[in-house]
């Protein structure tokens, strides 16, 4: 009895390790795809685009500069944006091609697959994020930049994939096909709007300020400014305070719910997959395009 | 593993449950009302290869999805490799091979690339009379796709992606091996290495293989065992010459009598009955001809009716006439 469990929590680390070489391959595979790098360095080139035309201008009222008050939302615009719709796409993608009948015919291949789109996100997310902070060298006299936002920032990279993937893979496995991710990038556009990333969540009429603060993105964007604003600017926030417990704990909510769903979700549709569907998205794709 | 011993021992007694690789019986799917299979029971001993046959809808794919596990069945009694595939774990997982149809998953992936992370998963699953996985560059050999070992897999060509299709599904030293229609859209040239292959995975390896196919030719060719599919149940099972004994019970005798000539088709299994009352009621009759149908006559007919998708009416006309004794002209 006890040597059956060893090996089978043996056999699951090995899928574990197997799956971060996936998740490592994956990666390298992405930032040679010129059509995939294009989606990663989209927020950087944005951002490029946005200082070269903020050059100059300041927060009205004060003497900060407005392109560097709007490097933090950009920053948690990119774990969320990355954390919420990237999964939730390539799962659907990849249950119409097979590759997850490929790991659902491979033991434990789930769990290497999971395991490596999780890591491939992290790592995609991070360049991008790179790639961010390069132009805003640029505004970093304005920026509040010691050990302090370091430890921050990562800890609101980690906090938001976690509590960002589980749920897109939940998303993703809803998705009965892949022409239909369009949605989800349309609803996390919508969800932006009161996401106080580009505008003050505190001009916003009240209810909307409630929506805005029950997703994710207003929280990241939340952190990543009290990570890299001066104390100062807190008085722009609701309650005047960068709530940086109320942030954890929303996106600890987000990720505990994502955590039990994704899980159920994820097998109950993987359970559903076999040659024959895949045979039948092919056929579809060969016959309508789509 | 000795098959030849175990071939032998198996036609005389029910075989010990070690050397059944699947147990099949009275299995049943049914989708809402429409019912897909009707009962079908079979088993097969390690290291045979079995080919399902029938034609398009005859239940081939629903049968084999069930016994790869990645199906619910309706209601029977299955066994694969001992196991329940409805209750499998991922160590009865292991030691199956489900060869699918690859699409276009993992286009950028290299070809070793895919093998060695595959690979991966079945090293904690060797046991001492298996040793899992497969050495990959020795697997990318015997596929033969040593040339395409570095090559993205979007490149490979349609009979190269299935050579590593199969690479991919036997990677962990399986028991078994599943293929459905595994030659479907190929030339002529690629269906025949992979013919080779499927008979070297057999004969060297003692793998158990169950594929499905609706090409009789295909089937005769790699087969030890075809099993003839069919509206949900299987109507005949066993190797190309028994199917062909069992299958064409129809037979046509043609003769001259009075200057007219006759055909009458025989509905039973063996026309010899009808045509000693036939020469002994008509002493006038000349120029006998008896022709049984071939094993393709009789599948070709089956597959038309597959196809043409007849009512229970039109069987039952057609079952009429065999009976009748018609006028022809010469």
């Amino acid at each position: 009895m006890t040597t059956t469990t060893t090996t089978r929590s043996d056999a699951r680390w090995v899928a574990v390790r197997a799956g971060l070489s996936r998740g490592w391959l994956e990666t390298k595979y992405s930032i040679q795809e010129p059509a995939d790098l294009i989606w990663t360095l989209a927020f950087p080139v944005i951002y490029l685009v946005v200082l070269l035309f903020m050059q100059g201008s300041t927060v009205p009222g004060t003497d900060f500069a407005l392109g560097a008050s709007v490097l933090p939302g950009l920053v948690g615009m990119s774990i969320g944006f990355g954390g919420l719709t990237g999964p939730a796409s390539t799962i659907a993608v990849d249950r119409e091609d097979g590759t997850l009948l490929r790991a659902k015919a491979t033991p434990n291949g789930m769990i290497g697959y999971l395991v490596g789109k999780i890591l491939m996100f992290a790592l995609t997310t991070l360049v991008s994020l790179v790639a961010l902070i390069i132009p805003a060298f640029s505004v970093a006299g304005d920026l509040r930049l010691d050990a302090r936002t370091w430890v921050l920032l990562i800890l609101v990279f980690l906090v938001g994939m976690v509590a960002t993937v589980p749920i897109s893979v939940a998303l993703g496995s809803l998705i009965k096909r892949a022409s239909q991710t369009g949605l989800l990038f349309l609803g996390s556009m919508l969800l932006i709007v009161p996401s106080g990333i580009f505008y003050p969540i505190t001009a916003l009429p009240e209810w909307l300020q409630w929506v805005g603060q029950a997703f994710p993105y207003y929280w990241l964007g939340l952190g990543a400014r009290s990570a890299m604003l001066p104390e100062s600017m807190a008085t722009a926030e609701i309650g005047e305070s960068w709530r940086t417990l109320e942030m954890f704990a929303v996106l600890g909510v987000w990720a505990v719910v994502g955590m039990v769903l994704a899980p159920i979700v994820l097998r109950r549709m993987a359970r559903r997959e076999s040659g024959s569907t895949v045979a039948a998205a092919r056929e579809r794709y060969m016959t309508q395009g789509y | 593993m000795n098959s030849t011993e175990d071939a032998t021992r198996l036609e005389s007694a029910p075989p010990p449950s070690g050397d059944v690789a699947l147990d099949v019986r009275d299995l049943r799917m049914r989708y809402g009302t429409k019912d897909v299979l009707t009962g079908v029971s079979f088993t097969a001993h390690r290291g045979e290869v079995l080919a399902l046959l029938g034609p398009n809808g005859a239940g081939k794919t629903t049968t084999i999805e069930i016994l790869e596990g990645f199906r619910m069945r309706s209601a029977g009694e299955v066994s694969v490799l001992g196991e329940d595939p409805a209750h499998g774990n991922e160590a009865w997982r292991a030691r199956l091979g489900v060869v699918l149809q690859s699409w276009r998953d993992h286009g950028r992936w290299r070809v070793r690339e895919l093998l060695g992370y595959l690979a991966r998963f079945y090293v904690p699953f060797a046991t001492a009379d298996v040793s899992r996985p497969w050495d990959v560059d020795e697997l990318i050999k015997v596929v033969g796709l040593t040339e395409q070992a570095n090559s993205k897999v979007q490149t490979l060509s349609g009979g190269q992606r299935r050579r590593l299709d199969v690479a991919i599904g036997i990677v962990g030293r399986p028991e078994l091996v599943f293929l459905d229609e595994p030659t479907a859209g190929f030339d002529p040239h690629a269906r025949r290495e992979f013919h080779d292959l499927v008979h070297r995975l057999a004969d060297f390896e003692n793998t158990t293989v169950l594929l499905t196919t609706h090409d009789l030719d295909e089937a005769e060719k790699l087969a030890d065992r075809i099993l003839v599919l069919d509206e949900g149940t299987i109507v005949a099972n066993g190797s190309a010459e028994q199917l062909a004994r069992e299958l064409t019970t129809q037979a046509e005798v043609r003769w001259t009598s009075d200057g007219r000539r006759h055909v009458h088709a025989v509905v039973e299994q063996d026309p010899t009955s009808f045509v000693r009352e036939l020469l002994e009621g008509d002493p006038g009759a000349t120029e006998l001809e008896v022709k049984r149908a071939s094993l393709e006559d009789t599948y070709m007919t089956l597959v038309h009716r597959a196809e043409t998708d007849q009512t229970t009416t039109d069987r039952a006309e057609r079952l009429d006439r065999t009976g009748q004794t018609e006028e022809v002209q010469s």
